[in-house]
């Protein structure tokens, strides 16, 4: 038994039973993370904290006073603020930064007892879905394409590869237009985007706040429902979490999907779409067939606009939300001479943030600006609401909806592909992102490259349970094999 | 009658809108638990929202809300179930996120008006477009160090109220009418304490002139930094005049926002239209749109203290006073309680009487010393005292004075104690007047004749050399009836 390769579930009978010590526990990943550094998953590595934790959680142990995680050793996205651990959200910006507040996410985990490994890397203020972006050096995929390194995807790319190559058990995620589950869908894993308003935002770094959710990337469907019990809930810091009642989602992993419906949207079949990646979304659909669900074509007619409403909606939100770093309190400074306040915003912002982040500011800006705004910003926001109406609609008549997670497996740096090629990345996972819907991404199977390619469930609105349910299901008709060990070839 | 302005061969009328940030009473800021103290140390009430931290999300504090529609309903206004917060950007060293919360689309208060009186003291309904909630900002100090510029934030984040009017005033009195009014709306509800000295209450105005009779609006300025009501009177003023030379040349005048200067009155361009920076406005992400739970209006409606309008309405009614006093005394919440007690509980004292010692003794000496009514060292009851004692023939007005005098700069401050102690007891005893006055009969016979001759006005002689020659505690009304008799 490899120590590194137990999911949350295992190690947690395990913990209980005292076959296994959580320092010993914490240890085995902390020499992974060491063994497996090239990947570059983690900006900041916190062993003394974890292996401190890991002690406290050994002694609740024996005292019978186990927590939700005690001893599950975790990684944290780098976007979420950590007090007195650097949190850089993998920007220039934020190099030197030390939080002195605790995110409610993160805050949640540790009450849960979690030994916190270190902080993942990402795309630069959670923008992309290549990791290539990180002011720290780009993230490698565990998994080669005949040797050659891939991106990891992202923006959680960190935490992905992190996860998959055995350097953290589970990891922290954010998902802004897919960005948990495009990764998880590269790396082999679970990736879960809860309903908006299911846990909280408090202490996330924001890129944009009506579509960031907080969110796992595990290994396994029940790592994945134990993971979002503990930092889902109501946070007065929060006002836009829900009043809704968090409820143990283990329990209807498994159990029957008879009677079910099933959706698959038309719309999603493109041409974009690799061949190998739709024959398994038609034989995981035949499988839950077989399984008693009913799988009924539904129409998203709005679905094409989704992309150009999520580039439009998301720079707009994220050229807000960055303008507060400014070199006046926090942060990076210019160490350029400069001769007025204009001046020191100006080179501050220009050495601190990387080139897709300015980018993006930029065309965010500018569809703010009174010329664009009503003719851009407004109908985009017209249409998130044609494309949410889409869903209540489809939802009228299926219980989840079954697609792609991407177009296809992870990719190359050196693949050619333009930005917008790139930026199609997200085109199934963000039309649950505009809706607010919880979805979740599933290996099923890989591709003729034996790269990891998986499938997303959405479902209605805090509808988790249902999600779970099928999710479960994926997983044990694909039988998808992603222990680190031997994605790591050992 | 339209209040216009002559130039040198056209007739103009002026167009005076104001929005007037009134900060919100309350004990923490707007979407923060910090607290809004004022003259704290620098950055002692900053949390890490206020600071613009990364990660930390705005939490509406209903109390500011309340304050609101409070207001709003003192403005007869439309009180909007749903508004909805915005995001105003630009980059300022004071403005810690590089926006202001704040909303421009859909505002809280709608649609409201409140009446002054005009230039001729007639009636006049300045209407209001809108009242919205947004954050202040916090505070730069460039004179603190040679190369630096200091930035304080415990202000970051303060509740304001923005309050728009239309442009209905149209002279410089009426703006400043227009001001007194909020302020006294606003004293009245505790809502905001109005101290515009402290910067809790500031003031922009649009001014724009229009020919006389021309329907349409001229081009408006923007006029910042008014920080009083007499300020705001000489920035109309000012500007007025120079837009009257402008269009007087037939030239235009350029929309612009201009800085008002108090030290030399006059107003100077502090940004033109070309420079005018675009806001980027957005709904803000972070905060759902404000939906009022349903009787909140009406619980607060219920709760709301008589307002100006409609105390000066039942001033005069219920006292008899003039327009003018009722105007004068219900102008404060302050100072109408201070009237109403000392007229007392039950009404027993004249409401004129009490009146008219709080405009010429109590606001003249007041004013003097620069003090508010709730500084006034006599108490309503102890002044309502005082005025007992004239009433009932115990002292005269005129000793009423000194023992006023007395009881303000003293530690006594029962006018009985005051007039018994110095004996003041004014003497109604016929005799003792009779005595006096036979004395000056004969000692002065030469105004005697002259005052029999036909010279009427002698008689205020005799009258003062009485009340002289008792040290003014003669009762004058007898010393009156004596005196007309003796002399015949």
């Amino acid at each position: 038994m490899k120590l590194t390769d137990l999911t949350i579930a295992d190690a947690k009978k395990l913990l209980l039973n005292k076959e296994i010590s959580a320092v010993e526990l914490t240890e085995a990943y902390i020499k992974n993370m060491e063994k497996y550094s090239y990947l570059n998953a983690y900006v900041t590595s916190t062993p003394e904290i974890a292996l401190e934790q890991a002690k406290i959680a050994d002694d609740n142990i024996a005292k019978g006073k186990a927590r939700e995680l005690e001893g599950i050793p975790l990684a944290i996205k780098d976007l979420y603020c950590t007090k007195g651990v650097r949190t850089t959200a993998s920007s220039k910006m934020l190099e030197n930064f030390i939080p002195q507040y605790e995110s409610t996410v993160s805050q949640k985990l540790l009450d849960a007892g979690i030994s916190m490994l270190g902080k993942t890397s990402m795309d630069e203020f959670a923008m992309g879905s290549t990791n290539l972006t990180s002011y720290f050096g780009e993230v490698k995929n565990p998994y080669k394409r005949n040797g050659e390194d891939l991106v990891p995807g992202g923006s959680s790319g960190g935490s992905a590869a992190a996860v998959a190559s055995g350097c953290a058990m589970a990891a922290t995620g954010s998902d802004t237009g897919g960005s948990i589950r495009q990764p998880a869908s590269f790396c082999g894993l679970v990736g879960m985007k809860p309903t908006y308003g299911r846990a909280s935002r408090y202490g996330m770094v924001a890129f944009a706040s009506s579509l960031d959710c907080p969110g796992p990337i595990t290994r396994s469907v029940e790592d994945s429902a134990l993971f979002l019990k503990v930092i889902a809930g109501l946070d007065e810091k929060d006002p836009t979490t829900a009043p809704k009642e968090v409820v143990d989602w283990t329990k209807v992993l498994g159990s029957s999907i008879k009677g079910l419906k099933v959706g698959i949207p038309l719309e999603y079949k493109s041409d974009k779409l690799n061949p190998e990646v739709q024959k398994l979304w038609d034989e995981r659909a035949e499988d839950l067939k077989k399984l008693g669900a009913e799988v009924v074509e539904i129409s998203l007619p709005n679905t094409k606009y989704s992309l150009p409403v999520y580039y439009i909606i998301a720079p707009a939100e994220a050229s807000s939300n960055l303008s507060r770093y400014d070199g006046v309190k926090y942060g990076y400074r210019t160490t350029s001479p400069f001769h007025s306040l204009d001046e020191m915003y100006e080179l501050t912002r220009t050495e601190g943030f990387g080139a897709e982040v300015k980018k993006r500011l930029l065309i965010g800006s500018t569809i703010l600006t009174e010329e664009f705004y009503e003719r851009s910003y407004l109908k985009a926001l017209k249409t998130r609401h044609l494309i949410c109406n889409d869903f209540d609609e489809a939802f009228k008549k299926v219980d989840v909806i079954l697609t792609p997670s991407t177009t296809g497996a992870a990719f190359s740096k050196n693949d050619k592909l333009s930005p917008l090629d790139v930026y199609l990345n997200d085109v199934y996972t963000v039309g649950a992102s505009l809706a607010g819907l919880p979805s979740i991404s599933v290996p099923v199977g890989k591709d003729k490259n034996g790269l990891p390619l998986g499938l997303q469930i959405i479902g209605k609105k805090f509808d988790e349970e249902n999600v779970f349910k099928f999710a479960s299901q994926l997983e044990l008709v694909s039988n998808f094999d992603n222990t680190p060990s031997k994605v790591m070839g050992e | 009658m339209v209040y216009t302005v002559k130039g040198k061969n056209k007739e103009y009328e002026i167009n005076i809108g104001l929005e007037i940030h009134c900060q919100v009473i309350s004990e923490s800021k707007l979407f923060s638990s910090s607290s809004t103290k004022f003259g704290a140390s620098p950055n002692t009430h900053v949390s890490f929202f206020d600071s613009g931290f990364p990660g930390q999300l705005p939490v509406i504090n209903k109390f500011c809300i309340e304050q609101a529609i409070k207001t709003g309903l003192g403005l007869n206004a439309k009180i909007n179930k749903r508004s909805v917060f915005d995001r105003k950007h630009y980059f300022y060293a004071d403005l810690p996120t590089g926006y202001q919360i704040t909303q421009q689309f859909h505002p809280i208060v709608s649609d409201g008006w409140v009446e002054i009186l005009d230039d001729e003291g007639n009636p006049k309904k300045i209407r209001i477009e809108k009242l919205h909630v947004e954050q202040d900002a916090g505070k730069l100090t460039h004179d603190l160090s040679p190369v630096k510029s200091m930035v304080d934030f415990n202000r970051a984040g303060v509740a304001l109220m923005e309050i728009v009017s239309k442009p209905d005033i149209s002279s410089p009195y009426e703006a400043g009418e227009y001001v007194k009014k909020i302020r006294s709306i606003v004293r009245y509800l505790g809502t905001c304490d109005g101290n515009m000295d402290e910067g809790s209450m500031r003031c922009d105005i649009n001014i724009s002139l229009r020919e006389k009779g021309s329907d349409k609006l001229g081009t408006r300025t923007e006029t910042k930094n008014v920080n009083s009501i007499k300020f705001l009177m000489q920035a109309v003023e000012y500007e007025v005049r120079r837009q009257v030379e402008i269009l007087d040349e037939g030239l235009s005048v350029s929309q612009e926002t201009r800085l008002f200067d108090a030290n030399t009155g006059t107003t100077r361009t502090m940004r033109s239209k070309e420079n005018a920076i675009d806001y980027r406005y957005f709904p803000d992400p972070d905060i759902m749109p404000l939906v009022l739970e349903e009787g909140l209006v009406d619980r607060i409606k219920a709760s709301m203290p008589e307002l100006p309008d409609q105390k000066k309405k039942r001033f005069i009614e219920e006292y008899n006073l003039s327009q003018y006093d009722a105007d004068i005394l219900t102008s404060e919440r302050a100072i109408a309680e201070y009237f109403e007690q000392a007229v007392g509980k039950e009404k027993q004292r004249d409401g004129k009487i009490v009146s008219n010692w709080m405009q010429s003794e109590l606001f003249a000496i007041l004013n003097k010393e620069a003090k508010d009514i709730s500084e006034s060292p006599i108490k309503a009851e102890e002044l309502g005292e005082l005025i007992d004692l004239i009433k009932d023939g115990t002292i005269s007005g005129k000793i009423a004075k000194e023992v006023f005098k007395i009881m303000y700069e003293g530690d006594e401050k029962s006018a009985k104690k005051i007039v018994q102690e110095k004996g003041f007891k004014q003497v109604s005893d016929t005799g003792a007047i009779e005595k006096v006055i036979d004395e000056i009969i004969a000692s002065s016979p030469d105004n005697v004749n002259a005052y029999k001759a036909g010279k009427q006005q002698l008689f205020g002689w005799f009258v003062g050399q009485t009340l002289k020659a008792m040290k003014g505690q003669a009762n004058p009304q007898i010393v009156n009836e004596i005196l007309k008799k003796k002399l015949g």
